[in-house]
């Protein structure tokens, strides 16, 4: 027994690693309690969140439903649980949800508003999902700022399709007879034949063709529109026509021609310099003075031009980033392929432009979408309108926090699934361009 | 863009004015000026018929008029017989005050909010993601109208002070007291601008504390550059903190003893406290909810500033020895910043013309006078809407100027 | 190029809404609808119901008006206005008339260029002050805190009785009624003050209304009434008189119980005259003969209406006191219809 030499001829089994390390303890121990600081911020966090859901969860599931004023919600909560503080009254929601969405658009004609939302969402699908949506749906997209106001406003269908004749008519000239008379007079003449027909003919017209041929849906008044769904038509107004706007004012902004370019900054700085509710005062209150004696048109349209324009120089801005975002080379590249400064654009700078512009545009839409709650102050009904208008009805009067509760909810689902897309995007476009 | 060879002189016919492009600019340039003033012009035009037409021509007279009216939160004095003017100023200071308060906080709960949402602690990164996305995807004026709710019914009644022995300090419902300082031998105000609507007021002992602390600074930097110097020269550092505290600290020791400075603390009387510098609720929901809201999207940009700085510079820190914090400090933070800046002074501008919410809580700023009661009561719109954006403008300007000009100052200077 | 299509368009508009002519009376008649301005929400005074239909006291105002020219109260589009809007929309046209309880001013009628054509309630401003304060005047109010809604009047009396009683207090402007009724039951502020009606309706709110007292003193005068485009005198005088016939319907006893069997014909003259069987009121208005029977039919008569919207049996709960009959001691007096 004099070998005391030991050499291991097997290996050891692998041992597990300590309990802190691996599971749910390690998890706590890395995540949570990585060092003292890190303990007293999650001890601290915990407690806030104790706080906070322990004075907010019984408000919300205590709640009543079933009541059709604020003394009947009061009553039964007395009786079920003697008291009336901490517990919510959803009754107000229940009663009055559609309205919140819906403003007082006619209820049998519900479909329309929601119908022009389902479109929206196909018209933008092969824009905002262009790898997944065939191109074809393109035509959609091109008809629908022609659709959705003959769904939201009704009335005869042949003001629309006069309306989108003018634009039929000019891109023809424009096409055909470029060969006869020249690009640049082309261009002139569609532009002329285009005015011509909206501002003489296309009345007349619609006229006869909706008297021989009366093809309609009802009609809904501007000042019907509310609720939510106004914030949403607002939103999309607002953006959708100040896109051309933003894109003209972009260009011009950059565009070596010093007047039109002082134009377009000196408009952009402006309205980037002032608060929108600011705009909205001259929506409400000057620009009926601004305009020709005798005109008179209802303030929801007021309210779109004033967030149209207010969006436009946001836009701009967006879509000059996207400008200056393009390698130089693709100026140059354009101009030596020996293309004029238009078909440059088209072609080549534009559709690149406005494809890195897109999270932009959407983060645009989502400011302009949250910033519509401001026309409650010039006392149109859109949600907070609307929810101040519930609180004057005598059987609601007096609830307070489950309306805003409500409207807060609707707005953070919208603006966090329309921001979440607008990540997914970003993330998408970078991997394109590296 | 397309730049063409001249071609050789040739007569100068009017086609050329939109075939040749040396002169269609030129055209276009015209036509878009002409059609710029002809729009101004039909405006104007408009404007004017249709003010006498209302029987409302543009005067500004009644910016003299009585106002009638008070302002609770105001830094100047000013009651019900001043004019609208005054009233419009002081609305104006008020903006100025929200908008500084706002910037200032908003910037360091962001700052805060950005680093904390990249800790290696889950449960804080996810509690600051749900702040984050809670406050960008909820319109700011419901913010507003629910934390003034909020911030009331979670402060106290005055009533329950009574009896008791309250600090230097202040929290009710309708406001926080501050301790308010008090000078007993004091210096007197420059009253500048007489007793115009404009009349503004400087505290002389306010002066003479900043001149004093300014002449101190001033010898504290200069004391550091001698020991800079003597340190690039001998290699030695002179000890200089003792020295450079005590030029700080006692000039304006002994000034302020000399003023009599004491701290005047607030005072339950009546229904309410008295004394003290008494910050309202709508001045404190207002503050609080535009600096939590603008914070979001700041901590969203200082997150993204952060992790625009390659990982390498991290590791290269940490190679040399430096710790978390001070990599923070000393390496990521001051990289960073460049890109923080611009949207950072968009979100400022962004603020400051959100603070026009203010009406919604009853804060007196300037949309609350000028555009609110003034104009309600005066029925001057056009006056009252061209004033506001023309302040709005002014200040949003002179934002963007002072911030550009700061950003020029931090980027890198390529060369 | 997209701009000038915008700005053409927008003139086109303007052509097609048509330059307002002279006569509001023929513009109401042509479009078949009254365009009639309301607040966005006052209890009792004007909301939306559940099914988007408006209700209150104001509202009676308009729908009696819309059927006294058109014969159908419900040819109303009511316009809510606020504070600021209500007189630039009346002046541009945009509304024919406004019934938003505003209060009858000199400065408004004269300078602002608007006729009141009457008055369809006789408020004032008080105060409101929680029971436990111990406060039965608000002479006491000394250095208190007081909630005020902004863009009306009040601020403006609110200033002027702390400044006369030389006594200070602690302004709180508050945006909405809403938000002002929340704060006042955190206890941000002692007192609240509006309109004493609006007092009464919000008092009426609380969970504890006993708990809260309305003090004596009425510190203004606000007479609310409709009111109408200065020099358009044939459209006032058709407001004017709708709400006369309201207010002497009342007085004649006539209800919207009893209207079909009055309009038959009755031994009064005045009633007759009023309701169209007797004498040509109608003709020399411009509306048809019966106007005053289908403007008392659309809501009943002026107590019925009051009854129905603030009266003493809805949560508004409010006495007619100033608001009853010259014939027992209130202050409406229908000039005579003859």
């Amino acid at each position: 027994m004099s070998d005391i030499g030991f050499v291991r001829t097997e290996m050891l089994p692998e041992k597990d690693p300590p309990a802190s390390e691996v599971g749910v303890i390690g998890w706590v121990r890395h995540n949570l309690f990585s060092s003292w600081l890190n303990a007293i911020l999650t001890v601290l966090s915990i407690g806030a969140i104790y706080y906070v859901l322990s004075g907010v969860l019984p408000w919300i599931f205590q709640s009543v439903w079933n009541a059709d004023s604020l003394s009947e919600c009061r009553e039964i909560m007395k009786g079920t649980w003697e008291s009336t503080h901490g517990h919510a009254c959803w009754g107000v929601i229940r009663e009055r949800w559609l309205q919140l969405l819906f403003g007082f658009y006619p209820n049998h004609l519900y479909w329309r508003p929601i119908l022009a939302l389902v479109l929206l969402l196909a018209a933008l699908s092969p824009i905002l999902f262009s790898d997944k949506v065939s191109s074809k749906m393109l035509i959609l997209t091109t008809a629908y700022p022609f659709i959705m106001p003959f769904l939201m406003w009704g009335g005869t269908i042949w003001g629309p399709v006069c309306a989108a004749l003018g634009f039929v008519i000019g891109f023809l000239i424009i096409k055909h007879a470029a060969a006869a008379i020249g690009e640049l007079w082309a261009m002139i003449a569609g532009v002329v034949a285009a005015l011509i027909w909206w501002f003489i003919l296309a009345g007349p017209v619609a006229g006869a063709l909706s008297s021989v041929l009366p093809i309609g849906i009802e009609a809904v008044q501007s000042r019907q529109f509310g609720g939510f769904m106004l914030a949403i038509m607002l939103g999309v107004v607002a953006i959708g026509v100040s896109l051309p706007i933003g894109i003209v004012l972009a260009l011009g902004r950059q565009s070596d021609l010093i007047i039109v370019k002082y134009i377009c900054v000196g408009f952009i700085e402006f309205i980037r310099g002032v608060p929108l509710i600011t705009l909205l005062f001259v929506a409400s209150l000057l620009l009926n003075i601004f305009l020709p004696p005798g005109t008179n048109f209802d303030i929801i349209l007021r309210v779109m031009i004033m967030m149209t324009l207010f969006s436009a120089a946001y836009m701009a801005e967006v879509i000059r980033g996207g400008l200056a975002a393009l390698p130089r080379g693709q100026y140059e590249g354009a101009d030596s392929l020996g293309l004029n400064y238009w078909q440059a654009q088209r072609l080549i700078i534009m559709p690149q432009a406005l494809k890195i512009s897109i999270p932009g545009i959407v983060s645009t839409f989502i400011g302009i979408f949250k910033d519509t709650t401001l026309v409650s102050i010039i006392g149109l009904f859109d949600v907070i309108g609307l929810a101040s208008a519930i609180r004057a009805d005598t059987a609601w009067n007096g609830i307070y926090w489950e309306l805003f509760a409500f409207i807060a909810v609707l707005f953070f689902v919208v603006c966090f699934s329309m921001s979440r897309y607008s990540m997914y995007l970003e993330r998408k476009l970078k991997t394109d361009h590296r | 863009m397309s730049t063409l060879t001249d071609p050789p002189k040739e007569q100068f016919r009017l086609s050329m004015l939109l075939y040749d492009t040396r002169y269609r600019s030129a055209t276009i340039q015209v036509i878009a000026m002409f059609g710029f003033m002809l729009l101004a012009a039909w405006l104007i035009n408009n404007t004017i018929i249709n003010l006498n037409t209302l029987g409302k021509p543009v005067a500004f007279k009644f910016l003299g008029e009585t106002a009638g009216y008070d302002i609770n939160q105001r830094l100047l004095d000013y009651n019900n017989q001043d004019s609208h003017l005054r009233a419009a100023f002081l609305g104006l200071l008020n903006t100025l005050v929200i908008a500084f308060l706002g910037c200032i906080a908003a910037t360091v709960i962001g700052v805060l909010v950005g680093v904390l949402r990249l800790s290696s602690n889950w449960l804080v990164a996810r509690l600051m993601t749900i702040y984050v996305e809670m406050f960008r995807n909820v319109p700011v004026l419901l913010w507003i109208v629910l934390i003034f709710a909020i911030v009331t019914e979670a402060t106290p009644h005055p009533k329950v002070y009574r009896g008791v022995e309250t600090g230097a300090m202040v929290v009710t419902n309708r406001g926080t007291y501050i301790p308010e300082p008090l000078f007993s031998r004091s210096l007197g105000d420059i009253h500048l601008f007489g007793s115009s609507p404009l009349r503004f007021d400087v505290s002389l002992d306010l002066i003479a504390i900043l001149v004093v602390l300014g002449l101190s600074i001033f010898a504290s930097i200069k004391m550091r550059q001698r020991a800079d110097h003597i340190q690039e020269t001998t290699g030695d550092r002179p000890k200089t903190w003792h020295m450079r505290t005590a030029v700080i600290v006692l000039p304006i020791l002994v000034l302020l003893i000399a003023l009599g400075f004491h701290l005047g603390y607030p005072e339950l009387k009546g229904f309410n406290f008295q004394g003290g510098t008494h910050l309202r609720n709508s001045l404190i929901a207002l503050w609080l909810a535009l600096s939590l809201y603008t914070a979001a999207f700041i901590a969203e940009i200082v997150r993204a500033g952060i992790l625009a700085i390659s990982k390498g510079q991290t590791e290269a820190a940490s190679a040399l020895g430096l710790r978390p914090n001070r990599t923070m400090s000393l390496v990521i933070l001051p990289q960073a910043l460049r890109v923080i800046i611009p949207p950072l002074i968009s979100n400022y501008l962004n603020l400051t013309k959100n603070s026009s919410l203010a009406i919604a809580v009853g804060y007196m700023d300037i949309t609350g006078t000028l555009g609110g009661i003034t104009m309600n009561q005066t029925g001057r719109e056009l006056e009252c809407v061209l004033m506001l954006m023309l302040v709005y403008l002014g200040i949003s300007l002179t934002i963007s100027a002072i911030m550009n000009w700061y950003n020029e100052a931090v980027k890198l200077k390529e060369r | 190029m997209k701009k000038s299509v915008i700005l053409g368009a927008m003139t086109f508009a303007g052509l097609a809404a048509g330059a307002a002519s002279a006569g509001t009376l023929d513009d109401v008649k042509a479009r078949g609808k009254l365009n009639c301005g309301v607040t966005t929400g006052l209890v009792g005074f004007a909301a939306p119901n559940a099914n988007g239909e408006w209700e209150g006291f104001d509202v009676a105002v308009c729908r009696a008006v819309a059927a006294a020219v058109l014969g159908d109260s419900n040819a109303v589009e009511f316009v809510p206005t606020t504070g600021k809007t209500r007189f630039t929309a009346l002046a541009s046209g945009e509304i024919d008339m406004l019934a938003r309880n505003t209060t009858w001013t000199f400065s408004r009628d004269v300078d602002l260029k608007f006729e009141f054509v009457g008055v369809n309630y006789y408020d004032g401003q008080g105060f409101m002050v929680p029971k436990e304060l111990g406060v039965s005047s608000a002479k006491e109010l000394d250095g208190a805190t007081v909630c005020i809604q902004t863009g009306t009047t009040t601020e403006l009396n609110l200033a002027d009785f702390f400044r006369s009683n030389n006594i200070s207090y602690e302004p709180v402007p508050i945006e909405t009624n809403a938000e002002a009724q929340q704060q006042y039951l955190a206890g941000a502020c002692d007192v609240y003050t509006t309109d004493a009606s609006g007092l009464a309706a919000t008092r009426a709110t609380f969970d504890d209304p006993s708990g809260h007292v309305i003090l004596p003193e009425i510190i203004s005068k606000e007479p609310l009434g409709p009111l109408v485009r200065h020099g358009d005198h044939e459209w006032g005088d058709v407001v004017r008189w709708s709400l006369n016939a309201l207010v002497a319907a009342e007085e004649l006893g006539i209800t919207s119980a009893n209207l079909g069997e009055m309009a038959a014909g009755t031994e009064n003259p005045e009633i007759n005259r009023l309701l169209g069987t007797e004498g040509t009121l109608g003709e020399m208005l411009g509306l048809s003969a019966d106007w005053a029977k289908n403007a008392i039919a659309a809501q009943g008569n002026y107590g019925e209406i009051f009854a129905k919207n603030i009266g003493e049996d809805t949560p508004v709960g409010l006495a007619r006191g100033l608001n009853a009959q010259w014939t027992e001691g209130g202050l409406l007096y229908a000039p005579p219809f003859r």
